[in-house]
């Protein structure tokens, strides 16, 4: 392919009829702020997957699908359901499993924080990973904290001995580092967990 | 048994929110500014010893800046109310009874605890609050609300307290020895206006005060007065609120980012206030009968020619509704406008409000497609809640808004938005 650009003859970029749409339904263009885009658009082809033929859409039914997209909702069951016999077990459905409860112990003192680099990956901290940090736990040597060194975040594996403290990465090609008393230290937290998704 | 109120107050708490996530800030001057980056509103205490006044217009320090390199900040209101809801949230597992008094203070009831293990138990509460969210606060303890403001005031301005001050834990002594040093205008409730005519009659500090017969004053000033001598004399007269009265006025007011001088463009911002002032009318589940709107020009800039109009409007019926008020507004608005200014601020105020138990719809309402309105309405405030701010607006706000409060120097949204969390990429 050449990326040559043709003067004359051919196909013309958004010339012609345009595609057809699957809404069984008139359309027409709207104006939106940029940042709804997705999730009307994300509206939009759900309400054509599962009610195309309803009519009339109202308000609700946004807010039905923004609500339905707020939580995480996986039901756990105390037991397995026989099938065919309504179970007694499904008047005993439990709190629904959120990731939140999770990963998150003491809520006012939970911060998160995004890792750049590759100094932790021994510990399973890539690159982009979100660190769940809680400041409500005491470090203790071992730990994986957020320090504050002379100024700067870093997350590295807490040491403490007579020696002082040290800040060790978690990567073979990375060296440790020996607070030295005129540097300045603070542990900011200590890292809890951390996050990552796929897609 | 002698009460033991405590208030429990952040130190220069929107510096302190910003200093958290940016440890550059440590040590260092740094001054918050308010909206558009008007007025200082939180200086930290390298910036308070410079002299930078509370409220000072930014203008007026201009050279101190340069000269100190103070740090600015444009005010992050996101994140302050985060970490004022995290301490609020920490404060109430620590007291029975909390009144949250304001974004960054907050009484507790501690009652009953012993008078000396009291003091033990604040240094828990303030090592718990500066290890879980980083933010300096000082404690005042005392027996009434006053005393308990007036004890944090002594903590706070007193190093060696360490941030914490037991009034109720000290000797009589000791007590009027630290009332003869707080003057008159630092006791809560005492304002401007009052201070010049206690000095009138002889009374300079919280000792005269205390010592003042509450009857007479109460004659000559007002019956909160005698309240306060009351409180200064360990008799707690102002009970802890634990929740807001509804709000009697509410207001939406801001100076713009760039002066404005088309009518199209002033509605607009009228529109975006009336929006707001009604969505806080209904969150407290109230009514109003009258929308008060302003405009001015800036009243420092004396090259250009200055004028300021103002206009209320008594609606005919009491309403909640967003869009009733801006079309009322936006009538107002055409009055007042006069072409050829180049104006700096408007605002709105709804005063006559009622709650919605008072609520009397006029006799010739038309009512069918007021009900309409009103749940569109309903369904505005809950998508805006789901989905966040400013999802769903009217469309007379205009997207783009040219003339938004400026605010140059503001910090990320460190916690509330996932695309501004603190990036932590050093290998050193």
């Amino acid at each position: 392919m050449t990326n040559t650009i043709k003067t004359h003859g051919g196909r013309r970029l958004g010339a012609g009829r345009k595609l057809g749409n699957n809404m069984a339904q008139p359309t027409t263009v709207i104006r939106v702020p940029v940042n709804t885009v997705k999730i009307i658009k994300n509206f939009v082809s759900t309400l054509t997957r599962e009610h195309a033929s309803q009519t009339h859409v109202g308000f609700s039914d946004l807010i039905q699908f923004i609500r339905a997209r707020q939580h995480i909702t996986l039901p756990l069951y105390t037991s397995k359901v026989a099938a065919g016999f309504p179970s007694p077990a499904d008047d005993h459905i439990e709190k629904r499993l959120n990731p939140s409860d999770y990963l998150v112990e003491n809520d006012t003192a939970t911060f998160f924080v995004r890792v750049k680099g590759d100094s932790m990956i021994e510990a399973g901290i890539f690159d982009n990973d979100v660190l769940v940090i809680d400041r409500s736990k005491t470090h203790q040597t071992g730990d994986i904290v957020l320090a504050m060194l002379d100024g700067e975040f870093t997350v590295k594996i807490l040491t403490q001995s007579k020696k002082g403290v040290s800040l060790i990465p978690a990567n073979r090609n990375y060296s440790a580092i020996e607070v030295k008393k005129k540097q300045s230290l603070e542990i900011w937290g200590v890292v809890t967990g951390s996050m990552r998704k796929f897609k | 048994m002698s009460r033991s109120i405590t208030l429990v107050d952040c130190n220069n708490f929107y510096v302190s929110c910003e200093r958290v996530f940016n440890p550059k800030l440590k040590n260092k001057p740094v001054v918050v500014l308010s909206n558009n980056d008007g007025c200082a509103i939180a200086r930290s205490e390298e910036v308070k010893t410079l002299g930078v006044g509370m409220g000072e217009p930014w203008f007026q320090f201009k050279d101190l800046v340069k000269k100190h390199n103070i740090i600015i900040c444009s005010s992050n209101y996101a994140l302050y109310a985060d970490m004022s809801d995290r301490v609020m949230s920490i404060l109430s597992e620590f007291g029975f009874n909390q009144e949250i008094y304001s974004i960054d203070e907050c009484f507790l009831d501690l009652t009953g605890f012993q008078k000396d293990g009291l003091t033990s138990y604040a240094q828990e509460i303030r090592r718990c609050i500066q290890q879980q969210t980083g933010l300096p606060v000082c404690i005042g303890i005392g027996t009434s609300k006053t005393l308990a403001k007036l004890a944090n005031h002594i903590a706070k301005k007193n190093g060696p307290f360490q941030g914490i001050c037991n009034f109720n834990a000290m000797t009589a002594q000791k007590q009027n020895k630290w009332l003869h040093k707080i003057k008159i205008g630092e006791i809560w409730g005492i304002g401007k206006q009052l201070t010049p005519k206690l000095r009138q009659i002889g009374i300079y500090n919280a000792f005269d005060l205390k010592h003042a017969s509450p009857e007479i004053l109460s004659l000559q000033f007002s019956v909160s007065l005698k309240k306060t001598i009351c409180e200064l004399n360990n008799i707690a007269c102002v009970e802890l609120e634990e929740t807001t009265a509804p709000k009697k006025q509410i207001a939406c007011s801001r100076s713009f980012g760039v002066l404005i001088t088309s009518f199209k463009n002033l509605e607009q911002s009228i529109t975006l206030y009336v929006s707001r002032a009604a969505e806080k009318l209904r969150q407290q589940n109230s009514y109003t009968r009258s929308i008060h709107i302003y405009i001015r020009t800036s009243p420092f800039n004396k090259k250009e020619s200055c004028y300021a109009n103002s206009m209320t409007i008594s609606l005919p019926e009491q309403t909640d509704n967003t869009l009733t008020l801006i079309r009322f507004a936006s009538l107002g608005l055409r009055k007042i406008y006069r072409n050829g200014y180049k104006y700096q601020k408007a605002g709105v105020l709804l005063s006559k409000i009622v709650s919605s138990k008072e609520y009397q719809p006029s006799l010739f309402s038309k009512k069918k497609s007021q009900v309409k309105s009103d749940n569109l309405m309903i369904v505005l405030d809950q998508i805006n809640t789901l989905m966040g701010k400013k999802m769903l607006t009217v469309a007379a706000e205009d997207i783009t808004q040219p003339w938004r409060t400026r605010q140059s120097n503001r910090s990320p949204g460190y916690t509330t938005n996932w695309n501004d969390l603190i990036v932590v990429d050093r290998f050193i």
